[in-house]
């Protein structure tokens, strides 16, 4: 077991990281009703990965934790991110 | 050999390693869904309209009302686990009630949801849904697989829960040892990350 002391976090910051989240949902839902084309795509996906960074950082503790937790995250991500290049760099050129 | 009985007199606890457990099973979620996500992905490359249409068919009110319960009952799950560290047992409790109570609300509003596309004849294999083209069908056929798949992570939380729930009753997780809550806490929070994608990408497309 780790000597030092774990981080607790207060209810507080959850509360904020919890209106933070709501915020965000509403704006990710305010900003479909303007007309971007295959912008609006983009800009979902941009708030999508804020909140969904929010979540991983605070409620999942990757912030205090390990840093080797947030590393492996990072990697899984970076994985699925080439998966998704490789398929449509194959589906762009058939 | 005086050693070896001191040894086993030791209760042996890692709290890290078993956290580092949990999010190598979260990480191969995140794939698992992140497949799901690819074929999403390249089906609405090659069906832009229809999957427009199929999302303007979803409820875009039920969709964000259950986007923020989930959020909500994400925060109150972290928060018990805070009062649980704070060795405040009662609050925790209340704290993982709500969490389950909003986990059986988010489904019920699913059920709505779906029963409403099932009686308008939007379900897998429907005759309207035949009619309305391939597009449409993938639409559809990816808006039932993946958001089920979701809600069955969500039915198999609500049993995670009420486990947790005993074991704080009974003192098995306390002040000290409450690391099957943060781990059950870790699981309620990939399922929200999930929904945080599928939200956008079925609900709001423009």
């Amino acid at each position: 077991m780790s000597q030092e002391k774990q981080h607790i976090s207060s209810y507080t910051s959850h509360f904020v990281v919890l209106i933070t989240l709501i915020i965000l949902t509403g704006i990710s839902v305010a900003v479909t009703r303007v007309e971007m084309g295959p912008l609006n795509t983009l800009v979902a996906m941009i708030i999508a990965g804020a909140k969904a960074s929010v979540v991983l950082a605070w409620f999942m503790h990757l912030k205090f934790d390990n840093k080797l937790f947030a590393i492996f995250t990072a990697l899984v991500l970076v994985i699925f991110l080439l998966v998704l290049y490789v398929t449509f760099f194959d589906y762009s050129y058939r | 050999m005086e050693k070896i009985t001191e040894h086993t007199a030791h209760v042996h606890r890692d709290d890290e390693g078993d956290k580092l457990g949990m999010w190598l099973f979260i990480f191969t979620e995140l794939l698992l869904f992140g497949m799901l996500f690819l074929i999403y992905a390249v089906y609405r490359y090659k069906n832009p309209v229809a999957f427009q249409l199929g999302g303007e068919e979803l409820d875009v009110f039920l969709g964000t009302l259950n986007t923020v319960i989930l959020l909500i009952s994400s925060a109150t799950v972290a928060m018990s686990i805070t009062a649980m560290q704070k060795g405040e047992k009662t609050k925790a409790l209340i704290l993982l009630g709500t969490t389950l109570f909003i986990a059986v609300v988010f489904l019920i509003n699913k059920w709505f949801e779906w029963g409403a596309k099932i009686d308008y004849g939007l379900y897998p294999n429907s005759e309207n849904l035949l009619e309305l083209g391939h597009g449409t069908t993938l639409f559809f056929g990816l808006y039932y697989v993946m958001s089920g798949i979701h809600a069955l992570h969500i039915l198999i939380g609500i049993g995670l829960f009420v486990f947790v729930y005993r074991q704080i009753m009974v003192n098995k997780i306390n002040k000290t040892d409450y690391v099957w809550l943060e781990n059950v806490g870790l699981y309620w929070h990939l399922v929200d990350l999930i929904w945080i994608f599928l939200f956008p990408l079925f609900y709001l497309i423009h």
